[in-house]
């Protein structure tokens, strides 16, 4: 039983921004997994809810006309991690949502909901981050464009105004061709787990797999929203695989990432881990891009 | 050996069988019905309002807006409850009052004593109701805040704030145990003295099932109460004690239970839910406590810190050894000193020397209530004993299994207070058998050799014993009843209940096999109801299946010569002439069968000549205990930049004596163990140092460990049957869990080299542990290879 005030059931994109619109206060919800919990706490109790769960041409994963992967918004978790065209193109973002909660979480929870939530844990912000995804936002007046560094705002906030909702993620063909990554969610357990810090990197090496063409990094939980490692990238970007260049890359993420200090993970034992784990996913993103580290 | 046990174990076609329990369709399928499933859909909800400060007295809470929201009932608040203090434990009560348990408890309280303890209730039409009327409560308390504790070396300072008057210094009670001289023995010449703080952290239960209960009345001034609970005859106690009525007025039924481990060998809020019907003329009310009040407002187990002093000779034997430790008792008594006790009176015992010292506190702080948990005492004593043996194995530089097997318990070791024996020689026995499954021995060698890089390897080893049941502390009976129905087949009832271990399976065995009827003939009555089941104190203390076979044995046994005497009347055989097999009437002499026992259960029921009800109804009154024997073997990878431990293969072999039903057993040890993994691991309770307030509270950020966390878990046997036992076999309920968190510690250690002194072995304390040790630089992030 949920203290909710009202459930307003979205026929169509347009009606969802128009109930929106309609009623300010309410509450998108999705697969429910984060907004029924909060509720739960009393956290959005007594709220109206606008669902947008039985819109199904926001689910799906397709190639659109440019050549982008375009992901609907409420694709579920298990869906990514099982579609072919994420397993070929970009199998990283499959692996990380599939560490989200349980498989039951995974089935009802969706990558929209993953990342209008504005967290910085989200398994796949860090990834979605790294590889520059595009945010599709779809309101009353229409739709726009953002990069996704522009989609997160502050912590639990994140660019969606009056009306809006985030109808699709879109990977651009130049971020993901020839390019290869790795995640690494810490956590203290291997399931049912929220990322202490997570890691994703992603590689486009020379065509003798020597040199890395291009690296991003991105960090979850590194500070209050995802966020990039600028300086990181900028050190091993255009030199060779070797070890002294990768142990520069994971030691110049420190100059980048701002963790907490909390109970939940010191400081300096989350610096750490964003080294050691910049490390491991930089090689192991090589490994899979065919060079050797 | 030839055993004469009286019954047919050898060739018993329901003992020693790994046969399905009885409840395991209707669990499969989802049919089995627990509080919740029972309980009325009109039943009104109850929601608790928990102090925002770890000590303080409510000087008011206004309740007006609450009971203004739509859907509340009533908001009642701890000034609409009289100070009738009572105790809550799960003990068999004593009828001698210094061996009462301590009253403390209030319903609602004006004074609490942690951070969430209950001081109002809201009643209310539905549970988003009763959620609102506690949002509305919350700010509308006024408090005198007064000064808290939480750590038990602060508690028991001078100028400690103190918890209740009786206990001075919080000290809820010292026991000591001294054999020999240890201040004489230290002086002998050439001892290494060893030396070690061991800390354990406060875990919670985390059974799947919360804590429920509803109450309503019935009849003339009596009140039903259907709980989550292990112990219902000891619950309908409770409640009339804090109700300050007749005993016999309250009724409690007991449901299927999705386990309790220990926090439901306690009353919890069935004495409120009872009061709270009754203030509202009988209307069930109900009590379903959320997961993360459950943590919290429930019993947790005693955190508890060590210091050891062992005394060695060169050739590895005990010259003195001294024993401190110090429990958390959290704000009220509930099972009190037990826990330390039990974990004192265990130690010199495993470890015999003839020079001890040992002394135990335990200490009241503003914590949540720690109470039975399975193992009670023993997972955190047997963490600190077999962690220092490894010490003291390591500063002698023997391997720690030969030190362990050199100064463990010999065989025919007696205790004199409960006449425990150890009849064989079981450790011995469970260390080759784990010996062999996991291959000790030879990784041990390996792993021993210096290793380098990020990922290293360790084994380790660690015992138990554990003193199964309550005697001679407390009072040990069971009764049983059996009824034979039309058909031949019978019901039995017991006081010991099933909580998910297999209670009622096995029991259904034991009087299969004593009548000489088939297990599908025998249905044990899983719901236990205060009205209809016989006297019984519950399951706890691994009692269940020791004890309730003495009941079952004897109860049997009657019953069989009730049908045999029957059956004279039918066959015109003399009773000692005939005998049960498999549900027929056979003439011992050749082996004829005579009669089905369907036969001879509808006539005797339909008789036109002498109808007769076949029953029998016995209680045993049990004088006799058993030691509990095992260990663990764990092997583990640890990431040394990752700070983290793999369990890489993980094996518990235990003497339980005979086992009744393999399948159950091996699942019961499969439990224990990753409860153990969790322990050792990953679970502790957090508290935030500056209010008192629980931060982890929760199963997202209490680290329970999951199947994802453990290897395959391999439980095994050795079975030296129980000479004292009805069935030969003992205990095994808790035991499980006491071996495994100082197996994975000596594992680390072997891997690291870094011998940690505190559970669980969390990243974080890996962390600080490996820094300090050098295998991590601090800005490097890499191991120092």
């Amino acid at each position: 039983m949920y203290d909710l005030k009202a459930l307003y059931e979205a026929k169509s994109v347009a009606d969802a921004c128009q109930l929106l619109t309609d009623h300010p206060e309410a509450q998108v919800i999705a697969g429910g997994s984060d907004v029924l919990v909060q509720m739960r706490e009393g956290k959005r109790a007594g709220k109206e809810l606008v669902s947008i769960y039985m819109l199904d041409e926001m689910r799906g994963i397709s190639i659109d006309e440019d050549e982008n992967i375009r992901i609907g918004s409420l694709t579920s978790f298990s869906n990514i991690t099982k579609n072919e065209i994420i397993q070929e193109k970009i199998g990283v973002l499959g692996e990380a949502v599939n560490m989200i909660g349980g498989p039951q979480v995974r089935a009802i929870g969706t990558i929209g909901g993953n990342t209008c939530n504005g967290v910085t844990s989200a398994d796949s912000a860090s990834t979605l981050h790294a590889w520059e995804a595009i945010v599709e936002i779809t309101g009353t007046d229409g739709v726009r464009r953002i990069p996704i560094k522009d989609f997160y705002i502050k912590a639990g906030t994140v660019d969606l105004k009056l009306g809006e909702i985030q109808t699709a993620i879109l990977i651009p063909k130049e971020s993901y061709e020839n390019c290869f990554g790795h995640y690494i969610k810490y956590g203290k357990r291997n399931a049912l787990e929220i990322a202490n810090i997570g890691c994703s990197v992603n590689v486009r090496l020379s065509d003798d797999k020597k040199t890395l063409d291009r690296v991003r990094i991105a960090y979850g939980v590194a500070g209050p929203v995802p966020m990039r490692a600028p300086s990181a990238e900028e050190f091993i970007n255009g030199k060779e695989i070797n070890d002294e260049n990768i142990k520069g890359f994971a030691k110049s993420v420190l100059n980048d990432i701002n963790p907490r200090d909390s109970w939940r993970g010191a400081k300096d034992f989350r610096e750490h881990m964003a080294v050691v784990m910049a490390e491991r996913a930089l090689r192991e993103a090589i490994k899979k891009a065919g060079g050797e580290a | 050996m030839n055993i004469d046990n009286g019954y047919s174990a050898k060739g018993s076609s329901v003992i020693g069988k790994p046969l399905i329990r009885q409840d395991a369709h209707d669990k499969a399928i989802g049919r089995a019905k627990y509080v919740d499933d029972r309980c009325d859909q009109g039943a009104l909800c109850v929601r608790i309002l928990h102090s925002t400060v770890a000590n303080g007295i409510v000087k008011s809470i206004n309740t007006e807006e609450a009971e203004k929201i739509p859907g509340v009932v009533r908001v009642f608040t701890c000034f609409d409850c009289e100070k009738n203090y009572f105790p809550t434990p799960g003990h068999p009560w004593s009828v001698e009052k210094s061996h009462q348990d301590i009253a403390d408890r209030l319903l609602l309280t004006d004074h609490p004593l942690y951070y969430g303890d209950d001081i109002a209730a809201v009643v209310a039409e539905d549970e988003v109701a009763a959620a609102q009327g506690i949002r509305a409560l919350k700010d509308q308390v006024e408090y005198e805040e007064l000064p808290f504790v939480l750590d038990v070396f602060d508690a028991i300072k001078e100028d400690a704030p103190l918890l209740h008057e009786k206990y001075p210094g919080n000290i809820l009670a010292h026991t000591t145990i001294n054999q020999g001289n240890y201040d004489e023995a230290i002086k002998e010449e050439g001892l290494i003295k060893v030396e070690g703080w061991y800390d354990v952290p406060t875990v919670q239960h985390c059974h799947i099932e919360n804590f429920e209960c509803f109450a309503y009345g019935e009849g003339d001034d009596r009140y039903v109460c259907v709980s989550s609970t292990q112990i219902p005859h000891i619950v309908r106690r409770v409640i009339g004690q804090a109700l300050n009525m007749d005993w016999g007025k309250f009724r409690v039924i007991k449901p299927y239970v999705g386990g309790g481990f220990g926090n439901k060998q306690d009353a919890l809020y069935e004495p409120l839910c009872v009061w709270l019907s009754m203030q509202l003329g009988g209307r069930c009310v109900k009590i379903d406590v959320p997961r993360e009040e459950t943590f919290v407002n429930n019993r947790v187990r005693h955190g508890e810190r060590f210091h050891l002093i062992s005394w060695l000779r060169k050739d590895g034997t005990l010259a003195a050894r001294k024993y401190e430790a110090w429990a958390d008792q959290g704000a009220y008594s509930s099972h009190g000193h037990a826990i330390a006790a039990k974990a004192l009176n265990a130690c010199p015992q495993l470890y015999p020397c003839d020079n001890f010292q040992g002394d135990a506190w335990t200490v009241y702080t503003n914590k949540p209530v720690a109470g039975a948990m399975r193992g009670y005492g023993m997972p955190q004593g047997s963490y600190a004993f077999e962690a220092h043996a490894d010490d003291c194995a390591r500063e002698l530089g023997m391997d720690p299994l030969a030190f362990k097997r050199l100064n463990l318990m010999p065989v025919g070791f007696v205790h004199e207070f409960s006449h425990n024996e150890l009849y064989s020689d079981t450790f011995n026995q469970c260390f080759d058998k784990g010996d062999e499954i996991i291959g000790y021995t030879k990784k041990y060698n390996e792993y021993k050799k210096p290793q380098t890089g990020d990922v290293r390897r360790g084994i380790g080893v660690a015992t138990y014993w554990y003193n199964t049941a309550v005697y001679p502390i407390a009072l040990e009976t069971s009764s049983c009843r059996m009824v034979m129905n039309q058909d031949g087949s019978i019901q039995i009832q017991l006081g010991e209940t099933e909580i998910g271990q297999g209670a009622d399976t096995v029991a259904a065995q034991m009087a299969a096999d004593t009548i000489g009827l088939t297990f599908d003939k025998c249905h044990t009555v899983s719901c236990q109801d205060t009205d209809l089941t016989p006297f019984g104190t519950g399951v706890y203390a691994s009692r269940g299946t020791y004890t309730l076979g003495f009941s079952v044995r004897k109860t049997a046994t009657l019953l069989k010569q009730k049908i045999l005497d029957y059956a004279f009347e039918l066959t015109r055989m003399q009773p000692y002439l005939l005998d049960i097999v498999d549900n027929n009437i056979i003439r011992k002499t050749d082996g004829r069968i005579l009669m089905g026992i369907d036969e001879l259960a509808t006539t005797a029921l339909y008789s036109l000549d002498h109808s007769v009800h076949l029953t029998a109804e016995t209680t045993a009154h049990i004088k006799s205990n058993a030691y509990s024997f095992g260990a663990c073997f764990a092997e583990v990878e640890v990431d040394i930049p990752m700070c983290r431990v793999r369990v890489l293969n993980i094996a518990n072999v235990h003497d339980c004596g005979n086992v009744i039903n393999p399948a159950l057993a091996e699942a019961q040890v499969h439990g224990g163990m990753s409860m153990g993994i969790g322990y050792a691991l990953s679970e502790k309770l957090l508290f935030d140092q500056k209010t008192g307030r629980p931060l982890n509270n929760n199963l997202l950020d209490y680290k329970l460990s999951s199947f994802m966390d453990h290897p395959r878990l391999i439980g095994d046997f050795v079975e030296n049957y129980e000479p004292t036992s009805a069935y030969g076999t003992k205990g095994l309920g808790e035991p499980p869990v006491c071996p495994v968190a100082p197996a994975i510690r000596a594992a680390v250690a072997q891997a690291t080299g870094c011998f940690i002194n505190e559970i669980p072995l969390s990243p974080d304390l890996l962390f600080k542990k490996f820094v300090e040790a050098g295998l991590i630089e601090k800005e490097g992030g890499e191991a120092n290879v």
